[in-house]
């Protein structure tokens, strides 16, 4: 009964300030209230971009076009590759712009404690809206290049007589991107908290994240790998997700149920135990930094 | 009234030594040392950082047991020395950081600035600050978008709201910045000393604006200050907080007076001897003695119709160029009434040979008022660093009123600050 009361005392206020109890500490209202803010963080990455630059949003076109360039002429031309029997440029284009996404969203996402110390060490508002509107305007910057992707298969069905099969499979892109998404958000929510301690961390992940690109069938094929080492590429939850990614867009990719479901159930944990890790550190990382 | 904040039970503890620690290496440096059995090397640290005398203990408590209500619609100035938690207190309702024990109930929108344009972004410009800022502090874009005339107009910048404001003074980086806060819409308004910064007429602009935030608008505001005067007149109600624990809550007037009662105590076992003694190394000088005189005699209680000296002896340990002794006085409420350098009738720096010196300062009589005065001795070598101990040494002193004084002035506020030996000539015409 006494209890009972306690409860409804605190209704009557709007704001309750406590020691952190609850696990699982996320006020959906509150995120909805400031979805102004992430909208306008997203302008300012997309905006300060590129400020003072002579090209601009082009900027966004000229990393994945070199790499492609690179990988065709590395792996392509000189390794020869197998690309499942898609043309080079497109088989690595796909590969390079998804990984482009989930590596931005994973190394942004796994400093922002860092990179945003003096915001958060003066103002109040939801912790998750910055990772939120990293995702959001890297997102920004992955439609842009998709833009690229877009013309470039464009240019393979007119010119070069390519058949892109344009099946049910397409449905897939978008959960593909979502994906993508929440695993580099939920990693890099996790490496974030982890960061606020031990700032060698964030040296790892600038390097792990490129080392990992290699155990993800970007510049290959899962096809092309040897069978005792397909098992090992596939415990990379990216994996399933960037052939997923080549089976939506260009219609050839090795995706089965199984691998799919693998992927999400691990895109989930690691979402969700980035969440309550992030929300753990959030209340007192200002004390620790 | 209603009740607008309630505090309960507030503690805030901090790990003295753990936080230290910033890296891995120093965490397996830390463990290899525990391993071997020797001392944490990274204690050390955290204990010279701690102000009180609890040293055997490496936690903290920056807030203690704190409980107090405030009232919707009072102003409310928190007072206290440095380290007395004022700040730890605000970033707690602020949110900024959560109590270790304990709870804060709010009514209403919380705003709080303890920081001027926190999140500018210096590519974009003026007007896309506004926006951005204002959404961080918690505003709606629609919020901005309808009081945005309104906030350029305050930020007197109309010229350059669409320049990067990297390009800004820092003048107008500042004005924009508390334009932009000023507006904010909320029931409570919590305010640090943002104010320190920007110019005066700018300063007396945002002072009006936040007495008008508290009395016109019935809106709740708490309000952190070293300056007693800018919080005799913007609140009504303080706290005044004393080594994180509530010292006193109340009248405002009350507060300030408490307030500067506890610091007159902790002056009465103050030695400036022991400060002289204790102070780190210097490689420069060493302090010898520092004294008030009058009437040949050391002396804390001043006669206000006779002169008085100020005397330090001191040993230089090797020859300076531009070296500069120099006395500060203070009254009791910390404000600097003068400074007086022993080199100030000189063109140029002086250069001092190794050896020992006396240097005797005379204060006029008829010029200090009734009450404590502190008189502060620095020393610094010009341009290049200040002399141990940096805050000064203290000679804390009273002065009584002997001379001449009218009575009919008698009244605290009405008297000024000094009593100048004038002369004035009265004719009947």
């Amino acid at each position: 009964m006494k209890s009972k009361n306690n409860d409804e005392q605190d209704l009557q206020w709007s704001m309750v300030i406590k020691p952190q109890t609850r696990l699982f500490d996320i006020s959906f209202t509150e995120l909805w209230y400031y979805k102004d803010l992430v909208f306008l963080l997203v302008r300012r990455d997309f905006v300060s971009f590129y400020k003072q630059t002579v090209f601009g949003p082009l900027w966004f076109f000229i990393q994945p076009l070199f790499t492609t360039m690179i990988f065709v002429f590395v792996f392509g031309n000189l390794a020869k590759i197998s690309t499942d029997g898609l043309p080079q440029p497109l088989f690595y284009m796909v590969g390079v712009v998804a990984w482009n996404y989930f590596a931005e969203c994973l190394t942004k996402t796994s400093t922002v404690f860092r990179d945003n110390a003096n915001v958060f060490g003066k103002v109040y508002f939801p912790r998750l809206i910055m990772p939120l509107s990293i995702v959001m305007s890297n997102l920004v910057r992955f439609g842009v290049q998709f833009i690229l992707l877009i013309l470039l298969m464009t240019y393979y069905c007119i010119a070069e007589d390519f058949q892109i099969n344009v099946s049910i499979y397409l449905l897939l892109f978008p959960l593909m991107i979502i994906l993508m998404a929440a695993l580099g958000l939920g990693s890099g929510m996790i490496i974030s908290a982890m960061t606020t301690k031990y700032r060698d961390l964030s040296f790892l992940v600038s390097f792990g994240v490129q080392l990992l690109m290699y155990a993800t069938p970007i510049i290959y094929p899962l096809s092309a790998a040897p069978e005792k080492y397909r098992n090992i590429i596939l415990l990379n939850p990216m994996s399933p997700i960037i052939e997923g990614m080549r089976l939506a867009l260009l219609g050839n990719g090795n995706l089965s149920a199984g691998t799919l479901m693998y992927s999400i159930v691990i895109v989930i944990v690691v979402l969700f135990t980035g969440i309550v890790v992030f929300n753990k550190v959030e209340k007192t990382f200002v004390d620790t930094v | 009234m209603s009740i607008a904040i309630k505090v309960e039970n507030l503690s805030k503890i901090y790990h003295l030594g753990e936080i230290g620690t910033g890296t891995l290496s120093r965490d397996i440096e830390r463990w290899w040392a525990l391993l071997r059995g020797k001392e944490d090397p990274y204690l050390k640290i955290g204990e010279t950082n701690e102000r009180t005398t609890k040293s055997e203990s490496n936690i903290v408590y920056s807030l203690k047991d704190l409980n107090f209500e405030i009232k919707q619609g009072d102003a409310v100035g928190i007072i206290g020395r440095n380290g007395a938690g004022k700040s730890t207190l605000l970033k707690i309702l602020s949110r900024v950081t959560s109590p270790s024990v304990g709870k804060i109930s709010a009514k209403g929108r919380v705003a709080s600035l303890l920081e001027v344009g926190t999140g500018f972004h210096p590519e974009l410009t003026g007007l896309e600050n506004i926006y951005l800022n204002g959404a961080i502090l918690g505003m709606q874009k629609k919020e901005i978008a309808r009081k945005l005339e309104e906030i350029i107009d305050f930020s007197g910048i109309e010229r350059y709201v669409d320049t990067p404001v990297k390009r800004y003074s820092s003048g107008m980086y500042v004005r924009l910045a508390f334009a932009v806060a000023a507006h904010l819409e909320s029931e409570i308004l919590i305010v640090d000393e943002v104010l320190a910064v920007g110019d005066l007429e700018f300063q007396n602009k945002c002072l009006g604006k936040m007495g008008e935030v508290s009395k016109g608008e019935g809106r709740t505001v708490l309000f952190v200050s070293h300056n007693m005067g800018a919080i005799k007149k913007l609140c009504n109600q303080s706290i005044v907080l004393q080594n994180g624990e509530l010292y006193y809550q109340g009248n405002v007037q009350e507060g300030v007076k408490s307030y500067l009662q506890s610091t007159l105590q902790i002056q009465e076992n103050y030695d400036a001897s022991n400060i002289m003694y204790n102070s780190e190394f210097d490689a420069a000088i060493t302090w010898c003695e520092a004294s008030i005189i009058q009437n040949g005699t050391i002396t804390t209680e001043v006669h206000s119709d006779e002169s008085f000296d100020v005397c330090i002896s001191y040993e230089v340990k090797e020859n300076i160029v531009g070296f500069r002794l120099f006395i500060g006085l203070e009254n009791n409420e910390e404000l600097c009434l003068f400074k007086s350098f022993f080199d100030e009738k000189k063109h140029w720096g002086t250069e001092v040979a190794k050896g020992k010196y006396e240097s005797v300062v005379s204060i006029p009589a008829h010029l200090l008022m009734e009450g404590r005065y502190c008189i502060k001795v620095y020393a610094t070598i010009h341009g290049l660093r200040n002399i141990n101990p940096t805050g000064g040494i203290q000679l804390f002193f009273d002065v009584f009123q002997t001379g001449y004084i009218n009575r009919l002035t008698y009244s605290e506020d009405f008297k000024g600050m000094f009593t100048l030996p004038l002369e004035w000539n009265s004719i009947k015409l």
